[in-house]
């Protein structure tokens, strides 16, 4: 059998990539490793070329233990986006706040490519390998203020609780394995689809929820990501809420719509519970926060709600309203958290009301925290609401509570987020010196507003884009 | 048709003024000032032409453009005006045109509040010239956000604060569009399934609404009820308006008291009524029953009230009131009358908002017990307050009077007693309103007031261009109502036609 290793550039790409980082850092002299951001965040932009450029080449590698498919390639996409703006958004943190340039962008880039085996997993193990990477990576980089307790007090925690929510998830697939006897995701959907749920089976299945719940923070998986989202390094919290989320539900989608598919009636509710309380308790929990990362980091279960949302009827309008959300998820959030990070580069402090005036220290800032929470809330004309047009219309017909909980939920957190803006735009500054905005930080936040705004507008393209990787999910 | 994008440009003309006011530097206020003015004075003069030159004859969309938006969801970029959405785009302009000038004494950051009403006047301009389900809603959410900084920088905390009255005004018309949003979504999915894909715009919905069931549209129809209900201020869900408008500056009060709400009102005939008439036809009665509820209860509360604001607050509470008895009356005349006392009153709120706004600013009160023979010193506020006050209680002769007596027409034909007890809401007006106006404005002047300027210059520009449509309306109601009926016939037409099928299925 021929292996097509074109298939994996971009992955080869990213692993000598991360090494490459690592020796520059030894040789660079320590003045001049600022310089590293820009090189990574430079070929980040390379390698997402180089999946572009493969968009059409798609197959399947070792014996469909690897799938390249245009779905997996959208994923790809969306992580090294969210590298790219995280890289550019925290250069000026590493230098100041983390030192160790070098490790810093190679750990970010391993756990990059460790999201991207995880979108191309096409069996338990890879999977398992990518998720591992990931994870390992973020342990490091959680923890990565070695002189701050609260860092590594988040360290710790995510030790610990990353490591037993990998025990039930192993535990989950190997009873799938028991009953399926293969661990290749396409066979044991069709093991599956004749044999039928067994009550061993549906141990496993929620198992797998469990533990890929706890990747996603999905409510009750979610408690330690408060936590840790405030003690880790900002511009890490950021890459966190992206990163791994959107590559959980990666993995998440292809095990339950392609590998479960047979007995989705048996999973398809257990689903619509999960992602109605998740969105329950991730916006009524954020009311009543003032530090603005745990604010943030309850909105972000909430967003991790609605995106389970498209999961729930295993359609391809469904997977196709997930990788649009997934995707205007990536730049509204690193937008936000960008703010924060800047925010408290600048007067160390991470509290809602020391925002107060941010719109007249810079305009800038402030105006994209706002467009960025609203896209979360889902008012148009920003991305947010298209995307959840995408989510609420594949279930209307069967889980119209679902539909009704989100939506009158999402207004719900309108009120949150509109705290902050109040506090942004009406109060007078403490401090009225102007906050000068650092060129990277301003790209970012370019960015992130920019395609929000846009996608909000006129989504057509992106939608199209979207479209053919939901379809092509559905080919095999 | 011609090639030029009128509608486009209309939309636009304000969007482009806030553009280039983010480049004038924040000390120039004047110039701001006067970029805003040219803005709107762009939109409300292209409208005034769409105006006269839509062939009321002819009927039906005119000025239309269509550009594929969003394929997979049938979404275009399709803009249109029709008998209905004509007046009510008009009234936008001459409204957000009269708020420029009624704001020009804001010296507070001048450059950000222009710029955010500008993006305002454009949501609520593309809420009526939107023909297509999708870009309405994006114009009908994107006016919450200005609306709510609006409040919460320039407004005023008298028996609430303006957080309060920010936030109630915000949360209140979300939770609404939240279920309006999930009526509209329900409604556009099975609507892909009976046209066999999907398509956004109003016509192809309409065709869609036809097929559905009794029991759909009724579920439906509840769900945007409730939505564009909120929005319109309908009894028991108006408890926003009062608060809200006495929390907000004097161009938003305007522009929301004046327009914004009539969204709603525009929704319940545009959207509701006409893609889904057998679920209108099940909840007619209950608008009805709760419009009188609204007519009379706000009456009575506006009788108590002492702060000027309050008085005009319920006051249009109550007038909304009339709109839903009118589409409850569910016949033409019904629909003739809610639109345009939709057009009167707005006309009217506006007026009166910005004559309060001049009173406070210069008196720096609303409290009626404080005020008093205003009158002799400015004469030409009083000229406007009584405008608006005479127009308000629908003196024959001013803009509000026919439609009034329309709606009264239409609803006794269907519901009789409730009319009666509708018609009688008048009588109330009239006191609240001639006594808000004797307290104010009559009686002996006050020392204390001896040395306030009347309006004058830009300051005369909202009772000019506001008080010419009262008085032009008034004496040539056709300019108005012919325009309404090319609109509202082809409406009922098609609604009348459906629920005849109707009772087959």
């Amino acid at each position: 059998m021929q292996v097509d290793l074109s298939l994996i550039v971009p992955e080869m790409a990213m692993a000598v990539l991360g090494l490459t980082v690592l020796i520059l850092g030894l040789i660079v002299p320590k003045e001049s490793r600022h310089g590293l951001g820009w090189f990574t965040a430079l070929a980040l932009l390379g390698v997402m070329g180089l999946v572009l450029a493969g968009w059409n080449n798609t197959g399947s590698l070792y014996g469909d233990l690897y799938v390249v498919d245009q779905f997996s390639q959208f994923f790809k996409i969306t992580f090294l986006a969210a590298a790219f703006l995280v890289v550019l958004g925290s250069m000026r943190f590493v230098d100041k706040h983390l030192g160790g340039q070098s490790e810093y962008y190679s750990t970010l880039l391993f756990a990059t490519l460790g999201m991207m085996v995880m979108a191309s997993a096409n069996d338990f193990m890879t999977m398992y390998l990518g998720l591992e990477l990931m994870t390992i990576a973020f342990i490091i980089l959680v923890c990565f203020r070695r002189t701050e307790s609260k860092s590594l007090e988040s360290g710790m925690k995510y030790v610990l609780l990353a490591g037993m929510s990998s025990a039930v998830l192993l535990y989950g697939l190997s009873l799938v394995y028991g009953i399926t006897g293969t661990v290749v995701i396409n066979e044991v959907g069709q093991a599956l689809a004749l044999r039928g749920p067994l009550p061993i089976l549906m141990l496993g299945v929620v198992m797998l929820v469990a533990g890929l719940g706890f990747k996603i923070s999905a409510v009750p998986f979610h408690m330690w990501s408060p936590d840790i989202y405030e003690g880790a390094p900002t511009p890490v919290t950021a890459f966190l809420a992206v990163g791994s989320k959107a590559a959980s539900f990666a993995i998440l989608i292809r095990i339950f719509v392609v590998g479960m598919f047979g007995i989705s009636l048996n999973w398809e509710l257990l689903l619509a519970i999960l992602a109605a309380v998740t969105i329950i308790v991730g916006n009524l929990v954020a009311i009543p926060q003032t530090n603005i990362k745990r604010m943030l980091a309850y909105s972000s279960i909430a967003q991790a709600g609605y995106i389970l949302v498209g999961l729930v009827t295993a359609s391809q309008e469904g997977v196709k309203g997930v990788l649009f959300y997934a995707f205007l998820y990536v730049f509204a959030t690193v937008g936000a958290f960008t703010v924060a990070s800047y925010f408290y580069n600048v007067t160390g402090s991470d509290e809602i009301r020391d925002y107060a005036g941010l719109a007249q220290r810079s305009p800038l800032m402030a105006a994209v925290m706002v467009v960025a929470m609203l896209s979360m809330a889902g008012i148009p004309p920003l991305a947010g609401f298209v995307g959840k047009f995408y989510l609420f219309m594949t279930i209307v017909e069967d889980y119209l509570w679902l539909a009704f909980i989100g939506l009158v939920m999402s207004m719900v957190s309108v009120y949150y987020y509109l705290r902050v803006a109040l506090v942004m735009y009406r109060d007078e500054p403490l401090d009225g010196t102007p906050i000068a905005v650092s060129a990277p930080v301003t790209v970012t936040l370019l960015v992130a507003m920019a395609v929000t705004l846009f996608l909000g507008i006129y989504p057509g393209p992106v939608s199209e884009v979207v479209n053919t990787a939901a379809h092509s999910f559905f080919m095999h | 048709m011609s090639g030029f994008p009128v509608l486009t440009t209309i939309l636009l003309a304000p969007v482009a003024a806030a553009v280039i006011m983010t480049f004038i530097p924040r000390e120039e206020g004047k110039l701001i000032k006067c970029v805003a003015a040219v803005g709107t004075f762009v939109s409300m003069a292209l409208s005034l032409y769409v105006y006269f030159s839509y062939d009321t004859a002819l009927g039906g969309l005119q000025f239309a453009e269509k550009i594929p938006w969003i394929k997979d969801l049938g979404v275009s970029w399709f803009l249109a005006v029709d008998g209905i959405s004509l007046p009510m785009l008009l009234l936008t302009n001459l409204i957000g045109f009269s708020a420029v000038f009624a704001s020009w004494n804001v010296d507070n950051r001048p450059r950000e509040f222009f710029i955010l009403l500008c993006l305002l006047i454009t949501g609520v301009m593309g809420t009526f010239v939107a023909h297509d389900l999708f870009i309405f809603l994006l114009f009908y959410e994107v006016v919450v956000i200005p609306i709510y900084i609006l409040v919460i920088i320039w407004g005023s905390s008298k028996r609430v604060s303006k957080e309060y009255a920010g936030m109630k005004l915000t949360i209140y018309l979300l939770i609404g569009s939240a279920f309006l949003l999930v009526g509209i979504i329900a409604f556009f999915v099975k609507s892909a399934g009976i046209l066999g894909g999907p398509d956004m715009s109003f016509t192809a919905l309409a065709e869609a609404g036809k097929q559905l069931s009794a029991f759909d549209q009724t579920w439906l129809f509840a769900l945007m009820l409730f939505g564009f209900g909120s929005l319109v201020s309908m009894w028991p869900f108006h408890s926003w308006s009062p608060d809200g408008y006495a929390g907000a500056p004097t161009a938003v009060s305007m522009i929301h008291a004046g327009v914004l709400k009539k969204i709603g009102g525009y929704g319940l005939v545009k959207i509701a009524l006409y893609f889904l008439p057998l679920g209108a036809k099940f909840w007619a009665p209950y608008m009805a029953v709760l419009g009188v509820a609204g007519v009379t209860y706000a009456a009575f509360a506006a009788l108590a009230q002492k702060d000027l604001k309050y008085i005009v607050g319920y006051s249009s509470v109550s007038h909304m009131g009339y709109v839903m008895l009118a589409i409850g009356s569910f016949n033409v005349i019904g629909i003739n009358g809610a639109v345009a006392n939709m057009f009167a009153h707005g006309v009217m709120a506006a007026l009166f908002f910005s004559t309060i706004g001049f009173i406070y600013e210069k008196t720096h009160t609303r409290w009626i017990p404080d005020l008093g023979g205003l009158a002799r010193q400015t004469p030409r506020l009083a000229v406007a307050f009584m405008l608006a006050a005479l127009a308000s209680l629908g003196l024959p002769g001013l803009i509000s009077f026919i439609p009034e007596f329309t709606i009264f027409i239409a609803a006794f034909k269907v519901y009789g007693g409730l009319a009666v007890i509708g018609i009688a809401g008048i009588i109330l007006t009239a006191l609240y309103a001639l006594r808000a106006g004797a307290n104010t404005l009559f009686g002996p002047p006050r020392e204390d007031y001896d040395h306030l300027k009347d309006i004058r210059g830009p300051e005369m520009v909202p009772l000019v261009v506001l008080g010419t449509a009262l008085v032009a309306g008034g004496i040539l109601p056709s300019l108005l109502f012919d325009m309404v009926n090319s609109g509202a016939v082809p409406l009922m037409t098609h609604v009348e036609n459906v629920l005849k099928i109707g009772g087959v299925m």
